[in-house]
């Protein structure tokens, strides 16, 4: 791993984070940068510690130990020093759910506007200029509005915007979600298992958006999956995780051919096998944890959610 | 059942009914029936004389009951496998008029509003029809305030009559020692209740669902009985009475003025009739009650409204969105008791006295029970509850002692029904598409 030399951005640079929770360690010294235009993913087997790690970059859990730093508009942000909320709106991290989490009783293009919630609050005076219809805040709306097609458009979900979210088919709930984040105007972009309950078909339409983001708007993408296809397929930089530490870090051909990662993810016995075939890697390693890629986590590891 | 499948050619493949399952579920709710109504029903305690009582049974009444609930039960479930029904997931006569209800909103709205203009005026109206119309605004109004809170933000409070209690004192107490009228004191009340609102907000903010709902029930009787023991300020048990009466711009209404005051009745050249007094109540409460819901749903649609909403359906989400939990839970608590306390100061001029006794659980019991057989967040539900609510026990006393068992089985057949409330549609506060959608408002 050769960093800044090859003149990348740095966009966030999580220093020595150790997260504990009581005796356990559920993530213990970890260190990885992720660049602007580029897609970092964190992968590793079930219990590694992988949504931990977006719960303390999101602000869902202050880290016991380490830094997280965020460079956003020429500014340098601690994100754990600073409250859960604001985290979106200051240092601009949006986050996706593993388990989708929409506003299920709203319309689509609700969801989207609330996503804007921050700006067209202060554009509507605290309410104040909205209630009295001020031109300011019409401006404001409209902009809002145009947003949201825009991802509406792009997720291809416009003909259903006006449709509760919750009725909607999973797949297109997914792309809701990562609408949802964009339109907070993000600069890093945290997915957590965006392809998790996708079919092939989807799966690949993910990786095209995925990479339309990153080149289109510039932003930093970090994506937790367990999708071979997806992370191989469009990883700049593979970060694997292991009980809570790194084990490697690099590209994703570098990380592929990880003695440790691929005994991480199968077992000390199996390495030797694995060197016959190369590609083998993948397939197993995506069968042997979707199996229980549903369970909330691996024994002994706390639930990844409060 | 036989000679139905002879000619139930457009009725195909309905399935024979099964007997068995059907008799068996009603009998255990008649079992349930006869239970309940035993001691409820068939126990009568009479004077015997002496002062000493003496039970009388009446075990056919009983008999009743349970073969009423046997047949209505019997009934409920077999409608569905003889007609499709809901169980079929097809339209029943009540949605279908819930639907063309969604539809025809607007001219419904404006049909009622208007209604309710001329209703003092109409050959049919009295005194008592005008007292009742005010009584069924108080509800429109407390449900309106109570539905930013429980039907928006999704923050059910079983105390909302704390801060219907805190503006009525409010304007009891500036009246008695500052001599401030109803309109001086009106935005006072507003505010004293919205900070009352943030105050109970603060220590609950962590809380959701049912811990919510006893800390709220604790701060509604917390109230009641400061305002029951702290006799020098609130008059205890005994209240405060002379509550100033509202004037028409400063022109009483009154048989007579002191000297250089001018009555509303002198002022327009009218015979003095009490009933002035009554009617210009009763349009008080109707401003103030349509201005709680042109509020309402003004805010609906603004980022804080969304925000409320937001909050409702998922609270993590909102974090992660950069939305301020604390701030929109403490805005819409504050918001929902500062309507709260209006209606309370209306209360207190209307009533002329207030007491504690006016504040109890049940009050919040009604409110809540308004908002959600209204149907959460639908703010013509609202409406259509709160009479159904208010009238219901008026136009019951024909039937004496019955009237709250009618009561009851209203309520039964409502949640029946409109299991969600009678207006479960939610309308979204704004559209891509002009006409509404297949899909929206499922």
């Amino acid at each position: 791993m050769t960093e800044v030399a090859e003149g990348r951005t740095p966009l966030l640079a999580v220093e020595h984070m150790t997260m504990r929770f009581g005796g356990l360690i559920a993530v213990d010294e970890l260190s990885f940068t992720a660049y602007r235009r580029e897609i970092t993913a964190i992968i590793g087997p079930n219990g590694a510690g992988k949504t931990t790690v977006f719960n303390c970059l999101t602000g869902f859990y202050r880290p016991s130990a380490g830094r997280i730093v965020m460079h956003v508009d020429g500014e340098i942000l601690q994100l754990d020093r600073i409250a859960g909320f604001r985290i979106a709106r200051r240092a601009r991290v949006a986050r996706t759910f593993q388990n989708i989490r929409l506003f299920a009783g709203m319309t689509l293009l609700e969801n989207l506007i609330v996503a804007q919630h921050n700006p067209l609050m202060a554009a509507s005076g605290f309410s104040i200029a909205g209630l009295l219809g001020l031109p300011r805040y019409r401006a404001a709306e409209r902009a809002a509005l145009e947003r949201a097609r825009y991802w509406l458009d792009k997720l291809g979900l416009t003909e259903r915007a006006d449709w509760l979210a919750g009725v909607l088919p999973y797949g297109a709930q997914r792309r809701l979600e990562i609408a949802r984040a964009l339109c907070t105007g993000p600069a890093l972009l945290c997915l957590d298992e965006p392809a998790a309950g996708l079919n092939p078909r989807e799966s690949a339409a993910l990786n095209d958006l995925l990479l339309a983001i990153r080149a289109e708007e510039g932003i930093g993408i970090l994506l937790i999956e367990h999708d071979m296809s997806v992370v191989m397929g469009i990883s700049d930089h593979v970060v694997v995780l292991d009980y809570g530490c790194k084990i490697a870090d690099g590209t994703p051909a570098e990380v592929r051919a990880d003695p440790n990662v691929i005994k991480a993810y199968l077992g000390e016995d199996e390495v030797e096998e694995l060197l016959i075939n190369e590609r083998s890697i993948v397939t197993p390693a995506e069968a042997g944890v979707q199996s229980d890629r549903r369970s909330p986590g691996a024994p002994g590891f706390p639930p990844s959610r409060e | 059942m036989t000679a139905a499948s002879g000619l139930a050619v457009d009725k195909l493949a309905r399935p024979p009914v099964v007997w068995a399952p059907l008799l068996k579920d009603a009998a255990l709710a008649a079992l349930v029936a006869v239970l309940l109504a035993l001691p409820l029903v068939g126990l009568q305690t009479y004077d015997i004389g002496g002062g000493a009582l003496g039970i009388r049974t009446h075990f056919d009444w009983v008999a009743i009951a349970a073969a009423a609930v046997f047949v209505g039960r019997l009934a409920l479930r077999l409608h569905p496998q003889l007609y499709g029904g809901r169980a079929a997931g097809g339209p029943t006569p009540i949605s279908r008029l819930a639907i063309w209800a969604n539809r025809q909103m607007l001219p419904i709205t404006l049909a009622g509003i208007a209604f309710a203009v001329v209703l003092p005026f109409l050959p049919f109206s009295s005194r008592y029809l005008i007292d009742l119309g005010t009584t069924v605004l108080i509800y429109v109004m407390l449900g309106w305030g109570l539905n930013v809170v429980v039907g928006l933000a999704g923050l059910l409070d079983l105390g909302y009559v704390a801060f219907y209690a805190v503006g009525a004192y409010t304007f009891a107490l500036l009246a008695r020692d500052l001599g401030l009228s109803f309109w001086e004191a009106l935005p006072f009340s507003g505010l004293v209740a919205a900070s009352f609102g943030i105050v109970l907000g603060f220590p609950v903010l962590r809380l959701r669902g049912d811990y919510l709902a006893i800390v709220t029930l604790g701060f509604g009787e917390i109230i009641r009985i400061v305002l029951l023991n702290w006799a020098p300020v609130t008059g205890g048990p005994n209240g405060i009475s002379d509550i100033p009466r509202p004037s028409f711009f400063g022109l009483p209404f009154a048989r007579s003025a002191p000297e250089g005051v001018t009555t509303f009745h002198q002022f327009f050249g009218l015979e003095f009739s009490p009933d002035h007094r009554v009617t210009f109540i009763y349009f008080v409460i109707l401003i103030l009650a349509l201005i709680t819901n042109l509020f309402t749903l003004r805010i609906r649609k603004l980022p804080l409204g969304r925000a409320w909403e937001a909050l409702r359906e998922d609270e993590v989400a909102c974090r992660a969105l950069g939305i301020n939990p604390t701030n929109v839970k403490l805005s819409a608590f504050a918001i929902g008791a500062m309507f709260g306390g209006l209606a309370g100061c209306f209360f207190a001029t209307r009533q002329g006295f207030i007491s504690p006794e006016s504040f109890t659980f049940i009050e919040s019991a009604t409110i809540l029970a308004i908002v959600v057989l209204g149907g959460m967040g639908s703010q013509m539900g609202v409406v259509l509850a709160a009479i159904l609510l208010v009238t219901l026990p008026e136009f019951g006393r024909a039937f004496a002692e019955f009237r709250m068992l009618i009561f009851g089985a209203a309520m039964v057949a409502v949640m029946v029904w409109r299991p969600r409330g009678l207006i479960s549609h939610r309308e979204p506060t704004l559209r891509l598409g002009p006409q509404p959608t297949q899909g929206a408002g499922r």
